[in-house]
């Protein structure tokens, strides 16, 4: 649905003689799959809007070609916005307009006629729980309620892709944890959906595949399992009272354990999957006779991916 | 026809926000009310000179000079709404529509000038009581001439938003832009009352013409030569305007 190759874009700051060059995508390559909830994944200055602006035909590349829902950016991009719907960070809500005016403006730019556009606005406010509210004016709304609204102009013209950059940065969990169902439903459907975050967890959990993008470059890119076990596997730690080296010793070699230690709480093991290797590994200790105090996983986040790539974490800034 | 149908939604949409916050609407009246108020007393004595002997000979020189005043100096300042607008993601969101590029920006020039065009007409009807009398025809036509300054005033401002899109920046160039044209015109008191070398230079000033043209109209002298030539003038202007204005939004947006 979206194929990206060689995507670059600089943007140069200052005047004169005194210019610096923001390389703000270096080289993007990716593809994204029909109705799939794709995830672009960073931190602060990454080049996500910026790459999402340029497929919305927003920014012109300095490099690279893409096709999106079958129009190529370049050679065709009036197709590729008849195609796309998307909605910048931070939403364009306006103060002074009710969503229903919002929602049937949108409608109309996309060149469909009033009655259809007011039919589809109806429609619209029903999917995203907005009909009670749809004549108050958006200055009234809570944060979520604009973020539906703003999702709903993105949808209104029934694009085949939707852009979401960054939908839920500002909104409490509760918010966010509503706007992913509605994403979900929106895949579901049919849709193919962009979303570029900088919140670990919902890369995590929302997305079907995430690209994990740093200084403008993709670093790593797979399903949110891949790329987790992709990097260090699961951990599954045993709390043992002195009898870690017998433990160890009927451990080893095991096929479902990759690699063990020795640590102060007891017995270290790294795993591929950790949620059939622990009733195994405890079924072991028991055919051993080894008692044990404790059994914790730890399966790694996409934060140690991103450390691991990066050698930052993402969390802590 | 996609063209018009596009201009009218972007214009539509222009005034019902216009109509949404009122503050701004009154904020443009009060001035200009308070100028022609204020002023009243003085009018009679100050234009004495121009031949001014009642009051009402004195509204109508004084009137159409603050028209003028009102379409250009609010028109310039539709820049910084467009800045913000930029700003705040809503031009963006239209932009991922096929909605016609030239259309996002006439639509809000000609919003800007029905705004405009309104308060001007306000300010007319204020004036009435005070003894201004002014034949329909000839007030219909000076306004045609106010609306086309106040869309010049707009494409100006806007063109100028382009190049120098930071808001802090283009009021300075506004401003120097702004204060000669409109000093340089005569708009509050005609240029008559000048010396020969001060009028010398504001007939290089095409807003001069205009001034006198609608003075003109206002006092009942249609066949003031002031009259065509500020309407070629502002219908020149207008349009090399707003063909600037459209080039450089529609490159800086495409
Ligand atoms: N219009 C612009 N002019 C100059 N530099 C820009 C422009 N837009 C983006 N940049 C620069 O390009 C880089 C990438 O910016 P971008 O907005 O794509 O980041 P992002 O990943 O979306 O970050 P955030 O999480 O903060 O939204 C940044 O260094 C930014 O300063
Ligand atoms: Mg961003």
């Amino acid at each position: 649905m979206i194929e990206v190759k060689g995507l670059r874009k600089s943007f140069t700051l200052g005047k004169r003689r005194k210019t610096r060059t923001v390389e703000a995508v270096r080289g993007v390559d990716l593809s994204v799959a029909e109705g799939e909830i794709f995830g672009f994944l960073g931190p602060n200055g990454a080049g996500k809007t910026t790459t999402a602006r340029i497929l919305c035909t927003l920014l012109d590349p300095d490099d690279g070609d893409a096709v999106i829902a079958g129009a190529d950016l370049r050679k065709d991009p009036a197709g590729v916005r008849a195609r796309v719907g998307y909605v910048p960070q931070g939403g364009t809500t306006t103060d002074e307009v009710t969503a229903r005016e919002e929602l049937v403006l949108q409608a109309r730019m996309h060149g469909i006629h009033k009655a259809e556009a007011v039919e589809r606005t109806e429609k619209a406010l029903a999917a995203f729980e907005l009909t009670e509210f749809a004549d108050r004016q958006c200055r009234t709304y809570s944060g979520g309620q604009r973020r539906r609204v703003d999702i709903a102009m993105g949808i209104i013209h029934e694009p085949k892709v939707l852009f979401l950059d960054e939908p839920t940065t500002g909104l409490d969990p509760q918010s966010r944890a509503h706007l992913w169902d509605e994403v979900r439903r929106l895949r579901d459907g049919g849709m193919t959906v962009f979303l570029t975050t900088h919140y670990l967890e919902e890369a995590d959990a929302l997305c079907d595949r995430i690209a994990i993008i740093d200084h403008g470059e993709i670093v790593a890119l797979g399903t949110p399992t891949e790329l987790k076990h992709g990097v260090a596997g699961d951990v599954v730690t045993v709390g043992l009272n002195g009898a870690a080296p017998r433990a160890a010793e009927l451990l080893d070699g095991r096929d479902y354990v990759r690699k063990l230690e020795i640590a102060p709480e007891g017995l270290r093991l790294y795993v591929d999957d950790g949620t059939t290797a622990m009733p195994q590994i405890m079924r072991a200790l028991d055919g051993g006779e080894i008692t044990f105090d404790t059994v914790e996983l730890h399966r790694p986040s996409l934060d140690d991916v991103f450390l691991i790539k990066t050698g930052r974490s993402l969390r802590d800034k | 026809m996609k063209f018009l149908r596009d201009t009218w939604l972007v214009y539509q949409r222009q005034m019902l926000l216009v109509w949404r916050t009122p503050a701004r609407l009154v904020i443009g009246f009060v001035q200009p009310i308070a100028y022609l108020v204020l002023f009243a007393p003085l009018l009679k004595q100050a234009l004495a000179p121009t031949g001014a002997q009642t009051y009402a000979d004195a509204y109508r020189i004084y009137v159409p000079g603050l028209l003028v005043v009102l379409v250009l100096l609010s028109g310039f300042f539709a820049g910084f709404g467009l800045l913000a607008e930029l700003r705040s993601g809503v031009i963006e969101r239209s932009r991922v529509t096929p909605v016609n590029r030239v259309a996002l920006i006439l639509g809000r020039a000609f919003s800007e000038v029905t705004t405009l065009m309104g308060q001007a007409v306000v300010i007319t009807l204020v004036a009435l009581p005070f003894g201004l009398t002014v034949h329909i025809g000839w007030l219909l036509l000076a306004y045609v001439m106010l609306a086309l300054m106040a869309l010049m005033a707009c494409a100006l401002s806007y063109a100028m938003a382009m190049l120098i899109p930071s808001p802090a920046a283009l009021g300075p160039l506004i401003n120097s832009v702004s204060q000669p044209l409109s000093l340089l015109s005569g708009v509050l008191l005609p240029l008559t009352l000048a010396p020969g070398w001060l009028v010398t230079i504001a007939e290089w000033n095409p807003i001069y013409w205009t001034t006198n043209g609608t003075r003109a109209l206002f006092t009942g002298n249609p066949g003031d030569s002031a009259v065509w030539i500020g309407m070629i003038v502002v219908v020149a202007l207008a349009a090399l305007t707003v063909t600037w204005a459209t080039r450089m939004f529609a490159r800086q947006v495409r």
